[in-house]
C-alpha cells in the first residue's frame, strides 16, 4: 500500500482529472440526451428520424470506436481540440443515446391524458414537455438515468485511455508501467479512486430520487 | 337559426372521414353549429363521438374533409394550432388535471403561458372561476385531494381560463360516482344558460332535456338523428335510435 501513500499526490490529481471529465460530459450528456429525447417524441418527422438515428448510431457503437472517430476522424476533417475536449465530447455523445432512453421512458409513463390536456389549453410541444410532461416524468426517469452517470464514470476510463491522460485511469498505467511499481496495489488505488467518486455520486442521486419522490 | 346564414357558423365540419388502421371511425361527417348553441351527442360505445370531439381540436387529424372554427381551418402544426386549441375549451372523461400543480396553477397555466396574463392576473382571474364551480377552497389542493366531482370542475375552469369561443365535452360525468354528476351537469347547465357554444357527448338526458337546443344521435360513425331533445326522446325516427333508447330507459 506504500505505492498510494508515496504517489498520493498523483492519485490526487487523477481523481481531479476524472472529475472534471465527468463534470463536463455529464453537464454536455444530460443536455444532448435531453433535446434528443425531445426530438424522439415529437410531431416531426424529421426530427423523431435524426433522434432515433442518433440513437442507434450511439448505443450500438463501441465507445471506443466513437472516441476514435473523435480523435482521428474530426482533425482530418479539420476540427482541432486538445484530447480532453475530444475525450469529453466522445464521451457525451456516447452516454448521451442512454440518456435519451432514459428520459424516453420516463416521458411515457405519464399517461397521454396528461399531453392531451396541455396541448388541449394551447401549449405548444416545447411547452408540453418542459412545463407537464417532464416535471412528472422525473420520478421514473433518475434512477435509470442514475445508472447511466455511473456508467459513464466508470466508461471515463476508457477516455482516459484514449489520450486524455492524467485522470485515474491513466496515472495507475504510467506508475505501473512507467515507474515499475507493483501492478495490483497500484490497481486498488485505481479503483479505491473511482469508488470515491461513483459512491458519493450514487448517494447523491439517491437523495436526489427521495427528493423527488416527496415533491407531490 | 337566423344568425347562422348571416354569420359563419361557431363549428363547421364538412364531409369527414376518419379511419383508425382500417376501421371507418367518422363516415362523412356533416355538421354545423351555430354560435351559442348547445349540441347533445348521443350514441352507443364505439360509434365515434369521442373521435368527432378530437377531430374539432386537432387531437385527432382527419383523413379528408374539412373542420372551420369560427370560419377559420384548422391549421396543420405549430403555433397557429396552439392558437385554435386555446380558443377551443375541452374536458375530458377523466379529468385529465395535471397531477403535479395544484388547483389554481392548472387554471392559471394556460392563461400565463399562453396568454400572455400576468401571474396575478390569472391568479385572480383563476379565484373567480374556482369560485364560479364551487371549488375555490380547494384552490391550493392537488388533483388527487379531490374528489371526482370536483376534479371536473377544477377541469371545466382550466378550460374557461382560457376564455374559449366554444367547449367541448366528452362524457364528463361518465367517470363520476352518481352523486357527484348533479354538481358537474350544474355548472354546465350554467354555461349553456350564458350563451356558451357547447359540443356535449354525454347520456344525460336530464341535461339534454334542460339545456341542449339540439341532439345528435351517432351510430356506426355516422350522424344517424338530428333533431331536437323532445323529438330525439319522445320520437326517434331510426331503428337504430329507438334501439338505443331503449337499453339506456331500461336501466
Ligand atoms: N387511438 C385509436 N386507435 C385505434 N382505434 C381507435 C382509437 N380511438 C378510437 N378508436 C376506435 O374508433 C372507434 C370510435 O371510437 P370513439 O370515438 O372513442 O367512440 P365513442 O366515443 O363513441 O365510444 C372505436 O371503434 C374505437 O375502438
Ligand atoms: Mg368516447
Amino acid at each position: 500500500m506504500q505505492v498510494l501513500i508515496a504517489n498520493h499526490g498523483a492519485y490526487l490529481s487523477g481523481i481531479a482529472t476524472t472529475l472534471w471529465l465527468c463534470l463536463y460530459s455529464g453537464v454536455l450528456t444530460l443536455v444532448v440526451g435531453t433535446v434528443i429525447a425531445g426530438f424522439r417524441v415529437s410531431p416531426l418527422t424529421p426530427l423523431r428520424a435524426f433522434g432515433t438515428a442518433w440513437v442507434t448510431v450511439f448505443r450500438n457503437c463501441p465507445l471506443v470506436v466513437v472516441l476514435f472517430f473523435m480523435a482521428f476522424a474530426l482533425p482530418v476533417l479539420g476540427l482541432n481540440a486538445s484530447y480532453f475536449v475530444f475525450g469529453t465530447v466522445g464521451l457525451a455523445l456516447y452516454t448521451s443515446a442512454f440518456v435519451c432512453e432514459a428520459i424516453r421512458s420516463g416521458i411515457n409513463s405519464v399517461p397521454a391524458g396528461q399531453a392531451e390536456a396541455a396541448r388541449s389549453i394551447g401549449l405548444g410541444f416545447t411547452q408540453t414537455l418542459g412545463l407537464v410532461i417532464l416535471p412528472q416524468a422525473v420520478r421514473s426517469i433518475i434512477p435509470p438515468l442514475g445508472s447511466v452517470l455511473i456508467a459513464m464514470i466508470k466508461n471515463s476510463a476508457i477516455a482516459g485511455a484514449f489520450g486524455v491522460g492524467g485522470d485515474l485511469y491513466m496515472t495507475g498505467t504510467r506508475l505501473s508501467s512507467a515507474q515499475g511499481e507493483a501492478v495490483v496495489p497500484v490497481l486498488i488505488g485505481v479503483a479505491l479512486g473511482y469508488l470515491i467518486i461513483t459512491i458519493p455520486a450514487g448517494l447523491l442521486l439517491g437523495y436526489v430520487e427521495r427528493k423527488v419522490a416527496i415533491a407531490r | 337559426m337566423t344568425e347562422a346564414s348571416t354569420d359563419s357558423p361557431m363549428i363547421r365540419v364538412s364531409a369527414v372521414d376518419k379511419y383508425f388502421g382500417s376501421s371507418h371511425v367518422l363516415r362523412n361527417v356533416n355538421l354545423e353549429i351555430p354560435h351559442g348553441q348547445v349540441v347533445v351527442v348521443l350514441g352507443p360505445s364505439g360509434s365515434g363521438k369521442s373521435t368527432l370531439c378530437r377531430v374539432i381540436n386537432r387531437l385527432e387529424t382527419v383523413d379528408s374533409g374539412s373542420i372551420l372554427v369560427d370560419g377559420k381551418p384548422l391549421p396543420e402544426e405549430g403555433r397557429a394550432l396552439a392558437e385554435l386549441r386555446a380558443d377551443v375549451g375541452m374536458v375530458f372523461q377523466q379529468f385529465n388535471l395535471f397531477a403535479h400543480k395544484s388547483v389554481l396553477d392548472n387554471v392559471t397555466l394556460g392563461p400565463t403561458k399562453v396568454r400572455g396574463l400576468s401571474r396575478n392576473q390569472a391568479r385572480q382571474e383563476g379565484m373567480r372561476l374556482l369560485e364560479r364551480v364551487g371549488i375555490a377552497d380547494q384552490a391550493d389542493k392537488y388533483p388527487a385531494q379531490l374528489s371526482g366531482g370536483q376534479q371536473q370542475r377544477a377541469a371545466i375552469a382550466r378550460a374557461l381560463a382560457m376564455r374559449p369561443k366554444v367547449m367541448l365535452f366528452d362524457e364528463p360525468t361518465s367517470a363520476l360516482d352518481p352523486e357527484m354528476v348533479s354538481e358537474v351537469l350544474e355548472v354546465m347547465a350554467g354555461l349553456a344558460a350564458e350563451g356558451m357554444t357547447m359540443l356535449v357527448v354525454s347520456h344525460e338526458m336530464g341535461f339534454a332535456r334542460r339545456a341542449a337546443h339540439r341532439v345528435l344521435f351517432m351510430a356506426d360513425g355516422e350522424i344517424v338523428e338530428d333533431t331536437t331533445p323532445e323529438g330525439f326522446f319522445e320520437a326517434p325516427e331510426s331503428e337504430r335510435a329507438r334501439d338505443f333508447l331503449s337499453r339506456i330507459l331500461t336501466h
